[in-house]
């Protein structure tokens, strides 16, 4: 089975909020000397695809749009955990791209890589929140799309797995091909490369694309980023103290008060 | 007639409420647009009627009704199957689908099929003379983007619970029945639907306890929930509690999880990082339990206590039975 993974490089999501800053000129998040990581969901699907081929087999190729020299930790990083070789689309301006356009880059790679029976992304990037991408590439790729993945097996034919739903969780047999978006399940904890896995990567094939070569030129996707904002939060939190009876005590009638319970 | 066309699935029933959120977008654009609103009904079974006698109570005029035995719960290619040839025909300007389990799939192939402007988890919409404008939170909440949707057709996911559901407009409507060419073997078949709801769904609480990875354990959600019931809330988690397996995925708050508007948020051993709170947002009150006072929840919370849980939690409870006994 050959499982193609979509990661993104995105800013650490997980900075604090005084690291946090929008850039005007590009409307984005600003990236310069910022920590730069794998988008979190992204490394949940990448560690499914690596869990598939030990069950049956099989080749797992990374593919990431980026700036080629930013990218490299992100590439390195997936082919110590165990992707067996990677694409970079080199694009000076993926961090700008909606959904709708990386999907095309994305699926005009996929078209070159040539046969595929599974593609992987995460089910949201940490940054843009679109969840598109999957969907998209299904269509491009007339393929089966099941989205906010947990669990997948092998089966005659396809797969059978585990999608999240706003109540609780379906179980869905899909055909291959297939796109799925993958989100965090105890089950996908992304794996930690061992030292000697880190070396091993150094020597794993990457091969680098233009998005001209691919013949995916910028499309008009109808939508502009007209204005990032961020809301100023103006919350003063009153501190009650005591010991944990008394604050229960302070707690419930304060509440009370205010006809909240 | 282009206009507005919303896709109103009622695959496990009813209309749902995230389907009449869309009709109170679909009114924010159709006047400064001037255009019509209708919509699809997709679904199989009797109540499909009220589905659409409820449209018809919002003010949506024309219904495009879809029966199908293949049009239920999560059968996102079903719904796509009979849905895009509906939008082919009529040529809409502008599709509204919500962004719940079956339309996140939808909505992009939709948009790919037609080659339509595409906006998804959408929580506002507005409209700059002939140009749309569709909020949406990015960064985590950190920062709201304001998109301008400058093409048609559009299609446009909103995220559920994001727009209010409009006031009743009844309107005399009319009914068309559409008859959707769906193949019988799809290439995704849902086998088993699970449910984990819990007793008060987090959707409507009025009260709503969160736990986090301060809680330690399923164990202390057991405390979580038993505050949760003297409060008649629901109990819901941050990521990590839904990531080890101590609750139920779908309890989970936040950017990835549910979008909240409860009167009273608990936030019990969270620390607040942005991903959670872009989930509470629209709480009007919220309390933060947590032992550290340098906790970034607290700058969002309007009452802290500062202590360990496991002893503020039992005496909260013993505090408001107390209170009701009295
Ligand atoms: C793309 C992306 C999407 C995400 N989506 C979500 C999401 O939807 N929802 C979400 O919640 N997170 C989400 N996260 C994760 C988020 O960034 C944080 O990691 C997470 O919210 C932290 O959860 P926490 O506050 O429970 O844990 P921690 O940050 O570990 O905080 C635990 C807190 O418990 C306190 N504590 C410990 N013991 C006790 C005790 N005995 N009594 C009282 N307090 C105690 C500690 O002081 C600490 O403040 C997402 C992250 C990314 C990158």
């Amino acid at each position: 089975m050959h499982t193609i993974v979509c990661l993104k490089q995105v800013v650490d999501p997980e900075l604090p909020p005084w690291d946090f800053g929008i850039d005007p000129a590009t409307k984005r998040q600003v990236r310069t000397g910022k920590p730069l990581v794998i988008s979190t969901y992204d490394e949940n699907a990448l560690e499914l695809a690596l869990q598939l081929k030990e069950r049956v087999g099989g080749k797992v190729t990374a593919l990431t749009i980026g700036p080629a020299g930013e990218v490299k930790d992100a590439v390195r990083l997936a082919l110590a955990m165990g992707a067996d070789e990677a694409v970079v689309v080199d694009d000076a301006d993926a961090p700008l791209a909606l959904a709708a356009d990386k999907a095309q880059v994305l699926a005009a790679a996929i078209g070159r890589l040539g046969s595929f029976d599974l593609v992987l992304t995460g089910c949201e990037s940490a940054d843009w929140v679109e969840r598109a991408v999957a969907p998209f590439l299904a269509e491009a790729l007339e393929a089966a799309c099941v989205t906010f993945v947990t669990r997948a097996e092998v089966r005659e034919g396809g797969l059978t797995v585990r999608r999240t739903s706003d109540e609780g969780f379906h179980v869905v047999d899909v055909r291959l091909p297939a796109v799925l978006s993958v989100t965090s399940d105890e089950s996908l904890r992304p794996r930690l490369p061992k030292v000697k896995d880190i070396m091993g990567a150094m020597r794993k094939p990457v091969q680098t694309w233009t998005r001209a070569e691919l013949g995916a030129a910028a499309g008009a996707t109808g939508v502009e980023v007209r204005e990032v904002a961020v809301p100023q939060r103006t919350t003063k939190c009153e501190f009650i103290e005591g010991d944990p009876a008394q604050q229960a005590e302070a707690l419930v009638s304060r509440l009370r008060a205010l006809k909240i319970i | 007639m282009p206009g507005i066309f919303i896709v109103a699935t009622a695959l496990e029933g009813s209309l749902g409420r995230s389907g009449l959120e869309l009709v109170g977008g679909a009114r924010t654009l159709a006047r400064p647009l001037d255009l019509e609103v209708s919509a699809a009904v997709l679904g199989h079974g009797a109540h499909l009627a009220d589905a659409v006698d409820e449209l018809h109570a919002h003010g949506v005029g024309k219904v495009y009704r879809c029966d199908h035995p293949a049009l239920t719960a999560g059968q996102s290619e079903a719904v796509l199957a009979a849905v895009d040839p509906l939008v082919g025909r009529e040529r809409p300007d502008i599709v509204l689908v919500s962004a719940d389990t079956v339309g996140r799939e939808v909505a992009p192939r939709l948009a790919y099929r037609h080659r339509a402007a595409l906006a998804t988890e959408v929580t506002a919409l507005d409209v700059d003379g002939t140009v749309i404008l569709a909020r949406r939170q990015v960064y985590a909440g950190r920062a709201i983007a304001t998109l301008a949707i400058t093409s048609r057709p559009a299609v446009i996911a909103v995220k559920p619970r994001a727009l209010d559901v409009p006031e009743r407009a009844p309107v005399r409507g009319t009914v068309e029945e559409v008859s959707a060419n769906i193949p019988s073997e799809l290439r995704l078949q849902v086998r088993e639907i699970h449910s984990e709801r819990a007793e008060v769904s987090l959707d409507d609480a009025a009260v709503v306890v969160g736990g986090g990875r301060g809680i330690g354990g399923p164990e202390g959600f057991k405390l979580l929930a038993e505050l949760a019931r003297v409060l008649g809330g629901a109990v819901g988690a941050s990521r990590p509690p839904a990531d080890e397996g101590w609750v139920p995925i779908t309890w989970q708050i936040g950017q990835t999880g549910k979008s909240i508007r409860p009167n009273l948020y608990l936030a019990v051993g969270i620390s607040g990082a942005a991903q959670h709170v872009a989930g509470v947002s629209g709480a009007r009150t919220i309390v933060a339990i947590n032992k550290d006072p340098e906790a970034p929840i607290f700058s969002l919370a309007h009452f802290g206590l500062v202590g360990d849980y496991r002893q503020i939690v039992p005496a909260l409870i013993a505090r408001l039975k107390d209170a009701a006994g009295t």
